[in-house]
């Protein structure tokens, strides 16, 4: 496994040469340099200087998986926040029900939870997403939580090994929104402690180890529970 | 207005069926209060308090003024709220709405009607010049019960309070005349379960709530029920049980950061 | 009308002890609110500011969304009892052009165009007040900006320098503000020197203009390295657990 090295970065931060290296993900070019465009990780891969942000709002790309809390019922769509500046568009054409116009409210309304994807989001980030694949679903039961968008990388593990983890020693079912959106089942203790386990990813998120550290302590906290 | 999901809903009313708050506090139980005083040089009087994440600053003005015509030897008391837009997303900024103006009657009440500050004291000319006290409720992080932290922060503030004296040419600065003061606590109901001083989740699915300030006695000095709900007569005499209780502790509290 | 107090003695000592060209004391902290985007709290002298950032999310009323970029709108504020007279709460005059030179300073590093239609809300609050407050709130906003993980090109930072009894200073004081002869805050994005907020009020020669606006923008400098510590400090604790 490659030495990671850490190192954070401001905005306006000077990260390399134009002419050497390729500017990635959140950084500009002025004068032929690279800088950072905000507070984050660098991360140098294959020539590209990229920076991971760190903290921000959620910027919606298509294809991404999203939970969305629906605001609004209309005649023939709905409007849900996904936690980006913007509510996304569903349409009735996107939801695997046969909805009447104007039969909107039966299917989904103000507080329903959904599980979508982030269709389309155009030059002016006008948003849609959709209802419509095997994977995607409105929510019973369960509980929602919120992180910041950017650890949800870290929650989710190297292909998915941190969350198998959380899956694994507390037997409950986790779904993990791009946007930060949380949804978790299973029995209360197991939710409880699903919850204090994201919280102390949240707050060592940026830490080495923390996978085999998270793997003993669910360990250890599966054993006092039993 | 940022929609609640209705599984948050359910969920926390779920644990309060089983007599858990998500947090693991118990139902009467307080988040963690931070007091501190004498933060704001400017002010004659100030004070920042924190409950769990939610922060409040008030600060404490006079100047020399008339009094009220129906209480010509009474110094005047006037308290003010800003929900200002820094404390949270759903605050926007302009002239203050039900909610601040509610907040600051409420605060403002629960001095008042205790008499904690003895504003026949504050008299200069009687009919003519008075003390003119100005409360300042400054919200800065909203994460639940704004009515007891700004409540606390005003007390702190005036029981650290200077009387500009010196400035106005009246002789030497000297502390408030203040006499033992109430202490606010506020509760709500969710589905038929009642819990003390909410978070911000417990509040956003809040369908009613009461606030009560008690005295050193036990004796019940202010009331403000809020919210469209509803109350049973037995709920709201345990809410100022929890609230006596409470509010005996906070007073200590209060006292060891004002230095009594 | 003369006063009888001297700003500063035949030694260039200032009435606080300060020498010409020294910065009053200034201690910065990054993410100090829980529900803020960003926020940043700081102390310049006896100011007090507390600067939160919320955004970039949707700019509502509609009509006021810009199709093509985000608006930045930046609502500087004085509470009540942050000065000596206590200030009716509210906008005043002051208040909304101090607001509106600051948004047009944050918009102009601020990457906008990445953010349609949205707003991105910058609040400071001057919560303690003794001359320098919008120098002192728009350095606090660029933290709270960075701190939000808004996309900039700069951390923008801001310093006054001015006259006082024919000597130029860095930094004026309150009562250096109140008698002295000129006030010059300047607002600079410090990798190019940009020049993002510039207002001047008394009286200055061509020649003095440029020494005052050189002060003003090297302290800008000694200030943009107190917001970049601050702001690591508050992140590079995260990276250290165990």
């Amino acid at each position: 496994m490659p030495e990671e090295k850490r190192e954070i970065v401001i905005p306006s931060q000077f990260l390399g040469d134009a002419r050497k290296d390729k500017a990635g993900r959140g950084t500009f070019i002025e004068n032929g340099k690279i800088y950072s465009e905000r507070l984050g990780i660098l991360s140098k891969k294959s020539e590209y200087i990229n920076v991971v942000p760190l903290k921000g709002r959620y910027d919606p790309i298509e294809e991404d998986f999203v939970i969305g809390i629906v605001e609004e019922a209309l005649a023939s769509s709905w409007l849900v926040d996904i936690n980006a500046p913007y509510p996304a568009l569903l349409h009735v054409n996107e939801v695997p029900w046969d909805v009447e116009f104007g039969d909107t409210e039966k299917y989904l309304n103000h507080g329903d939870s959904i599980m979508a994807k982030v269709l389309q989001v155009d030059v002016s980030k006008k948003l849609q997403i959709t209802l419509n694949d095997r994977n995607l679903y409105k929510i019973k039961g369960g509980h929602i939580i919120y992180v910041e968008p950017s650890k949800v990388p870290r929650i989710i593990g190297r292909k998915g090994s941190m969350i198998s983890l959380l899956k694994k020693y507390t037997r409950c079912r986790i779904f993990v929104g791009q946007n930060g959106r949380i949804w978790i089942d299973g029995d209360d203790e197991g939710i409880a402690r699903v919850l204090y386990a994201i919280r102390k990813i949240e707050d060592e998120a940026l830490s080495f180890g923390l996978t085999n550290r998270m793997e003993t302590f669910l360990k250890k906290d599966a054993k006092d529970v039993r | 207005m940022t929609v609640v999901p209705s599984i948050k809903r359910d969920y926390l009313s779920k644990l309060a069926k089983q007599g858990k708050r998500a947090d693991g506090r118990k139902f009467d139980e307080f988040r963690k209060i931070e007091v501190e005083t004498g933060v704001v040089s400017k002010a004659e009087g100030s004070a920042r308090v924190k409950i769990g994440n939610t922060q409040v600053l008030v600060g404490i003005k006079m100047d020399v003024g008339e009094p009220y015509p129906d209480s010509p030897e009474s110094g005047v008391l006037t308290t003010a709220a800003e929900l200002i837009p820094l404390a949270s997303p759903d605050f926007e900024a302009g002239p203050p709405r039900e909610d601040a103006i509610e907040l600051a009657r409420v605060v403002d009440r629960g001095v008042r009607e205790s008499e904690v500050v003895e504003l026949e004291k504050l008299c200069l000319e009687p009919g003519e010049k008075v003390w003119i006290i100005f409360i300042d409720i400054h919200i800065l992080d909203h994460d639940g019960n704004l009515f007891d932290a700004a409540s606390l922060a005003t007390l702190a503030a005036l029981f650290t309070a200077k009387v500009p004296a010196e400035r106005f040419e009246l002789g030497e600065d000297y502390p408030l005349p203040l006499q033992e003061p109430p202490v606010s606590c506020t509760s709500v109901k969710f589905n038929g379960v009642v819990v003390l001083d909410p978070s911000l989740d417990e509040e956003e699915i809040a369908e009613v709530r009461l606030t009560v300030a008690t005295d050193k006695k036990g004796d019940i000095r202010a009331m403000q029920k809020g919210l469209n709900g509803s109350f049973t007569k037995e709920e709201i005499k345990k809410i100022i049980k929890a609230s006596i209780d409470n509010g005996r502790e906070i007073r200590e509290m209060l006292y060891k950061s004002i230095g009594k | 009308m003369k006063s009888e107090v001297k700003l500063i003695d035949n030694d260039g000592k200032r009435l606080d002890g300060r020498k010409p060209d020294e910065l009053r004391k200034i201690k910065i902290e990054a993410g100090v609110l829980h529900r803020a985007d960003g926020s940043c709290y700081l102390e310049w002298g006896g100011n007090k500011i507390l600067a939160a950032v919320y955004g970039p999310r949707e700019a509502i009323p509609r009509h006021t969304q810009d199709p093509l970029k985000a608006i930045v709108n930046a609502r500087y504020n004085m509470a009540a009892f942050s000065v000596e007279d206590r200030k009716r709460p509210g906008p005043d005059r002051r208040s909304r052009e101090i607001s509106k030179v600051i948004s047009e300073a944050l918009e102009k590093i601020v990457l906008t165009e990445k953010f349609p239609r949205a707003t991105i809300d910058v609040n400071i609050e001057v919560l303690d007040a003794e001359a320098g407050t919008r120098c002192a709130g728009l350095t606090a906003a660029g933290v709270a900006l960075a701190d939000a993980g808004i996309p900039m090109k700069d951390i923008p930072v801001a310093c006054a320098a001015g006259k006082i009894e024919g000597q130029i200073v860095l930094d004026l004081g309150k009562e250096e503000d109140n008698l002295g002869d000129a006030d010059l805050p300047v607002a600079i994005a410090p990798r190019n020197g940009e020049i993002l907020l510039l207002q001047m009020d008394g009286h200055l020669t061509l020649e003095e203009f440029d020494r005052t606006l050189d002060m003003a923008i090297n302290g800008c400098h000694i200030v943009s390295d107190l917001q970049k510590k601050a702001i690591m400090e508050k992140y590079q604790s995260v990276l250290e657990v165990e």
